[in-house]
């Protein structure tokens, strides 16, 4: 690392899963599926245990399901964020927006719809009849 | 290095050509990002039907419910199946870069098996639920459950059909370079799947307690 540059030097991209170097080839695969069975069994663990305090068991089952995720991102698709990923972590960001978007904003809606809807289908009904 | 440093400092092995004398990417670069695409498009589809399946999970028409439906040790198995074919994966696109005709067909076949046991396994339990009355038409939460699960479903089973395809390119056309970018392409997908996957059964399977 020898100069500096005033802007950062966009480097040449890379496509996704091909970086076998930066993750370990092998290694990283073993790695990825050590984490990711890990994770597994700790979801399938929380859900069924009574350790833990029962209502903080959903947010804990996400947190376990998005670190999988995140488990698999990382040492399966090979994606860093790193400069030769600029490209494939935007993507990645800009998808997990319209994801978050669609699902929590169905939620959302429907769960105000309801709410909100003073007459039940079944008093709808009646009333067609 | 401290942050500013690592933001500004030159890649190593970079030429010093400012990115608009470079010319396009190498196409590798522009076959793997597209696909990447694809992949979360693909994702946007599945977000769309997880979002169905929570909004309508609780409507059930009188009908059975996913805790009276569901079979945790099954769905491990499902999910234990599914991860490793994954790993599999990843060992097979290891062989494909290293060029070896044998490795890649024996883990590619390992991962068709693993994945076809999945999908049997998948099958197996549809024609349980539907036995047992719980068809899609029975209740909006059946019908979301069939229509997420099913899609999922047929994204692996379409993927076991393009492993077969690609074997064959591979036997008939060798590891030439398109072949390769359609076998790279290959394993993102099957690696997408799992981390759909991930989201099915934590929110289908284990979420059944908390309708």
């Amino acid at each position: 690392m020898s100069e500096r540059h005033d802007t950062p030097t966009p480097a040449g991209d890379r496509a996704p899963g091909t970086d076998h170097k930066g993750s370990g080839g092998l290694q990283g695969y073993v790695a990825g599926l050590g984490f990711a069975v890990i994770l597994t069994l700790g979801s399938f663990w929380v859900a069924d245990t009574q350790l833990v305090w029962q209502p903080a068991i959903p947010i804990l089952l996400a947190a376990l399901a998005i670190g999988q995720m995140g488990v698999h991102v990382v040492f399966f698709f090979h994606i860093s964020s790193g400069p030769a990923d600029t490209n494939n972590f935007l993507a990645l960001a800009f998808g997990i927006f319209v994801v978050g978007l669609i699902v929590f904003g169905s939620i959302l809606i429907m769960a105000n719809l309801n709410t909100n809807m003073p007459m039940s289908i079944d008093h709808l009904m009646q009333m067609q009849r | 290095m401290s942050l500013a440093d690592a933001l500004t400092a030159p890649v190593e092995g970079e030429n010093e050509t400012p990115i608009s004398e470079r010319g396009p990417a190498p196409i590798e670069v522009v076959v793997g990002f597209g696909f990447w695409l694809f992949l979360l498009s693909d994702i946007v589809i599945f977000s769309a039907l997880f979002a169905a399946y929570a909004v309508l999970a609780d409507r059930t028409a009188g009908g059975p419910d996913g805790l009276k439906l569901f079979n945790r040790g099954y769905v491990l198995i499902e999910t234990g199946c599914l991860l490793a074919s994954s790993f599999t994966c990843g060992l097979m696109a290891l062989a494909i870069e290293r060029r070896t005709a044998a490795t890649t067909y024996l883990w590619a076949a390992v991962t068709f098996v693993l994945g076809a046991a999945f999908i049997g396994l998948e099958l197996s339990e549809f024609i349980r639920m539907i036995a047992e009355g719980a068809a899609p038409t029975r209740s909006a939460f059946l019908s979301a459950f069939f229509t997420l699960v099913g899609t999922h479903g047929l994204h692996v089973t379409l993927g076991l059909c393009w492993l077969v395809v690609m074997m064959a390119q591979v036997a008939t056309l060798d590891f030439r370079p398109v072949v390769v970018r359609r076998l790279l392409c290959f394993t993102l997908f099957w690696h997408a799947l799992d981390i759909v996957w991930v989201g099915v059964f934590t929110i289908v399977y284990l979420g059944a307690h908390y309708v």
